[in-house]
């Protein structure tokens, strides 16, 4: 059994890769709730229906699909461009820690200067962080799927370190987190449940899908993912390709590690991000690496942590399924991706002769 | 066995459809033993195709082939070696790191002793004129010495019929002679062979008979010894060709492109590094260079185009010194540049056609991109011109590139180019994979360009074009250049000399 090139590829199959893949996940899931001995239509219902049924869990939705979709639209662009950066999850957390310190260091300071500090810090260390592998990518030809995804783990010890250290609450009962961020220090609310880093997240992502379809910028890269050989020719510079997906990815998670301090979580501590940055890979390859496509695929995936709460609460099933189910949708969309330019054959040709 | 007729291979009304292409189309080809059966036609017209599917690599879609009378299978290569069927391919397969004997030993079936396998081959290789040393490394040899150890290879393992794909185009003339005795003597003692090439006055030379193909089809099954290589040309094609009209160069024009003794390191193991190479080109003549494939011409196309930078003085466009600019510096000079690879290199092959006109438009044509944004119409109407002006032919309205045959894909590359009307234009194998006739359109277009003024600069491996359109020519052989001499003092023998490296300077007694 081989993979065969196909001649031509099917446009039409293309745009359905998504669909069939999440039809399959579906099924797959079905599968695995009827082993555990779960009703499988009820447990589907629980997981992907119900919660668009309440506005409170629609507006839960919005909230998580907003980290999900900035980080998406920054990957599903660096890697566009060939530059395989797994390492959002520590960007994130890297501007997580950056914004954090001006409500840890400057409690008292409040003012709407506060936030965009925060949230430009929040880009920066996010930017800091990316820039590391995107470096030794350039310097060294080192793997940057392997630093960064490494790096995503010494900056994790180091958010372990300050708040369980130098930046725990003092008056925290000795919990490893820092003060609770308020007033100008967190973001406004547009309703009970959604912030304003929502609007802001797809603004960005719009102006994105604008820049990879209409500027020179996103034909560079484009080009560079696509024939890096035509890239030099056309006078495009791989390094500085490889610099800027790496800083445009690194400062929207970061922006989002911002966002979350600021809104949902509230503060510093140990775990702030439920795998937002890994999750983002799925989002932006079943959003077809376009920054438009990651919105409504961030919106999925988003779903997919709501319902995986709900299943847990209704019907006592681990919260691994979340990532089991995140897990199974990208292999699915990858195993669809592969049979649409490739298929397989099975022949064992023997020599006939007379 | 019983022998059944006097034919050692027939394919018979072989079809073999690629989608819609029918690349072969009720092909039918007869080889005797002892016979040297050319197999002519454009490229594209089908003849890889054929070939490649008696050696196993395809398989027809419908049709038979007869071995010594017997109908059979052939599902691959080795099963095709096994038969007795060698198969001597353009581009080799060699482990450049390894050595000759090495190389051979990994073609061979079952278990082998180098040490045997070094002597046999010392044997045989002595024994057919083709002298080589089983210990040489790969990377050390020249391309025809590469080319004896794939002939080689075949030979030990005695061959009732070699195939070989455009031999000589990677040789030069000295060298070309020496593998015609080889195959001559293949063939008096009995080994047919399908020779591939598109130099029609060897084929007359060599040849027996010759199949003609066109668009998939034969037309015509000839005794190559009775015609003239423009009545085969001419059966190729489907038609008269155009003769390039060279008008009179303009006389002291003033130097456009000037190499200045320029040197670069080679970027890997097996790249060629480049010495202290000066040239210059003047305005309204075209310079060509001549060379065996692998010499630095890749090298040199990328220190002109760009893509690699030398000190700044080493290159002057226009009495500005840039050899330190970028491609995109280069091309706002004037300078128009056209690679030899047309898919992954001079175009995008998932791109539009009217995507790819931006790869080499964006920084000198506001048109195509104003302030940083795509202006998709400008592109699209740049593309369209192009299209008409070289008479691009595609399936589709504005197709991906790699939807395009390869001369139609070189037709609109070179055309992006010369639309440009460019004052420097640098082009690796212009009309490599070209059909007859667009070639003579995109030879015409270049000394037209020449003849208002540009410096025209071509690398080609294709001597009769070269005499065909240049005005000067230059040889290069291992990364260093000749002079370049007026082409009315140049014969195929000097250049042949020239190419074996009789101006080369060596710093150490080899």
């Amino acid at each position: 059994m081989r993979l065969e090139k196909r001649p031509e590829r099917s446009n039409a199959m293309a745009i359905a890769s998504p669909f069939i893949a999440f039809a399959l996940t579906i099924v797959t899931a079905a599968i695995i709730f009827t082993l555990r001995g779960n009703n499988p239509f009820a447990a589907l219902y629980v997981y992907f229906i119900e919660p668009l049924t309440a506005l409170w869990s629609i507006e839960q939705t919005l909230v998580k699909a907003s980290p999900l979709i900035l980080i998406g639209a920054g990957l599903s662009v660096a890697y566009r461009a060939n530059v395989w950066n797994i390492g959002a999850e520590g960007q994130l957390t890297a501007g997580a820690i950056l914004a954090g310190s001006v409500p840890v260091l400057f409690p008292q300071w409040q003012s709407p200067l506060a936030l965009l500090a925060m949230i430009i810090l929040g880009v920066i260390g996010g930017m800091l962080w990316a820039s590391i592998p995107a470096i030794l990518r350039n310097r060294f030809n080192a793997n940057e799927i392997l630093t960064s995804l490494m790096l995503v783990y010494v900056v994790q010890l180091l958010l372990d370190y300050l708040v369980r250290g130098p930046w725990r609450d003092p008056q925290g009962f000795n919990f490893p987190k820092t003060v609770s961020f308020s007033g100008w220090q967190t973001l406004p609310y547009l309703t009970s449940g959604i912030h304003a880093g929502v609007v802001i997240t797809v603004l960005i992502a719009l102006a994105l899908g604008l820049v990879m379809s209409r500027t020179l910028k996103g034909f560079e890269i484009a080009v560079t993912g696509q024939s890096p050989r035509a890239a030099r020719f056309a006078g495009f510079s791989e390094k500085s390709t490889v610099m800027f997906c790496f800083l445009l990815a690194g400062g929207l998670a970061g922006l989002a590690g911002a966002f979350e301090i600021s809104s949902v979580v509230g503060q510093l501590q140990p775990q702030i991000s439920p795998g937002y940055g890994f999750a983002a890979i799925i989002v932006a390859f079943l959003g077809r690496l376009n920054p438009i496509g990651v919105i409504f695929a961030g919106l999925l995936l988003a779903l997919s942590y709501i319902g995986g709460e709900a299943v847990q609460t209704a019907l006592q099933i681990p919260d691994k399924i979340t990532r089991v189910i995140q897990g199974i949708l990208l292999f699915y969309i990858l195993a669809c991706d592969t049979l649409i330019n490739y298929r397989i054959v099975t022949s064992s040709p023997v020599l006939q002769k007379a | 066995m019983k022998a059944k007729g006097e034919y050692l291979l027939e394919a018979l009304n072989i079809v073999k459809v690629f989608g819609t292409l029918r690349a072969n189309d009720d092909v039918t080809l007869k080889v005797k033993p002892g016979e040297i059966h050319a197999f002519l036609g454009e490229n594209g017209a089908g003849k890889s195709t054929l070939v490649k599917m008696i050696y196993g690599a395809l398989q027809p879609t419908a049709g038979e082939f007869r071995w010594m009378g017997e109908k059979i299978v052939v599902p691959n290569p080795a099963a095709a070696r096994k038969l007795g069927i060698g198969m001597v391919f353009q581009h080799f397969s060699l482990f450049e790191a390894l050595t000759v004997a090495e190389n051979i030993a990994l073609a061979m079936p079952g278990p082998f002793d180098l040490g045997v396998l070094s002597e046999k081959i010392a044997r045989v290789s002595k024994d057919y004129g083709l002298p080589l040393e089983p210990t040489a490394t790969v990377a050390d040899l020249s391309v025809g010495e590469r080319q004896r150890i794939e002939i080689v290879r075949c030979l030990l393992q005695e061959p009732k019929l070699l195939i070989m794909d455009e031999p000589t185009a990677v040789l030069t003339p000295q060298e070309a002679d020496q593998l015609f005795k080889v195959l001559a003597r293949l063939a008096g003692e009995g080994c047919a062979v399908i020779y591939i090439s598109h130099r029609l006055e060897e084929v007359k030379r060599l040849c027996h008979s010759a199949t003609i193909l066109r668009h998939g089809k034969v037309v015509a099954h000839v005794d190559p010894t009775k015609e003239t290589a423009a009545s085969l040309a001419k059966l190729m094609v489907g038609g008269d060709i155009h003769v390039v009209h060279t008008p009179r160069k303009v006389t002291d024009g003033k130097v456009r492109l000037k190499l200045d003794a320029l040197s670069l390191h080679a970027d890997g193991p097996f790249a060629v590094e480049l010495k202290n190479i000066s040239l210059d080109v003047k305005a309204g003549e075209v310079v060509a260079i001549a060379g065996v494939a692998g010499n630095g011409q890749g090298e040199l196309f990328d220190a002109i185009s760009g893509e690699r930078h030398t000190k700044a003085g080493m290159l002057v466009m226009d009495g500005k010194p840039s050899g330190n600019e970028g491609v995109s510096a280069r091309r706002r000079l004037g300078g128009a540049f056209v690679p030899e690879e047309r898919l992954g290199h001079g175009a995008v092959p998932g791109f539009k056609l009217s995507d790819n006109i931006v790869l080499t438009r964006h920084a000198s044509d506001t048109d195509v991109v104003k302030s940083g944004f795509l202006q998709k119409n400008g592109a699209a109407n740049v593309s369209e011109r192009v299209i008409k002006d070289f008479d691009v032919r595609k399936g589709k309205p504005d197709p991906e590139a790699r939807a395009l045959s390869g001369g139609n894909l070189q037709k609109f590359v070179v055309g992006r180019e010369l639309d440009r009307k460019p004052g420097i234009l640098v082009v690796n194998q212009p009309t490599w994979g070209v059909d007859a006739g667009a070639a003579a359109t995109i030879r015409q277009a270049l000394v037209d360009l020449s003849r208002k003024g540009s410096a025209v600069l071509v690398i080609s491996q294709d001597l009769d074009e070269i005499f065909e359109i240049a005005d000067r020519i230059a040889v290069i052989s291992r990364g260093q250049m000749s002079e370049a001499f007026p082409a009315s003092q140049m014969t195929a023998e000097k250049i042949g000399l020239l190419m074996a490296g009789e101006h080369e300077v060596h710093t150490h007694a080899a």
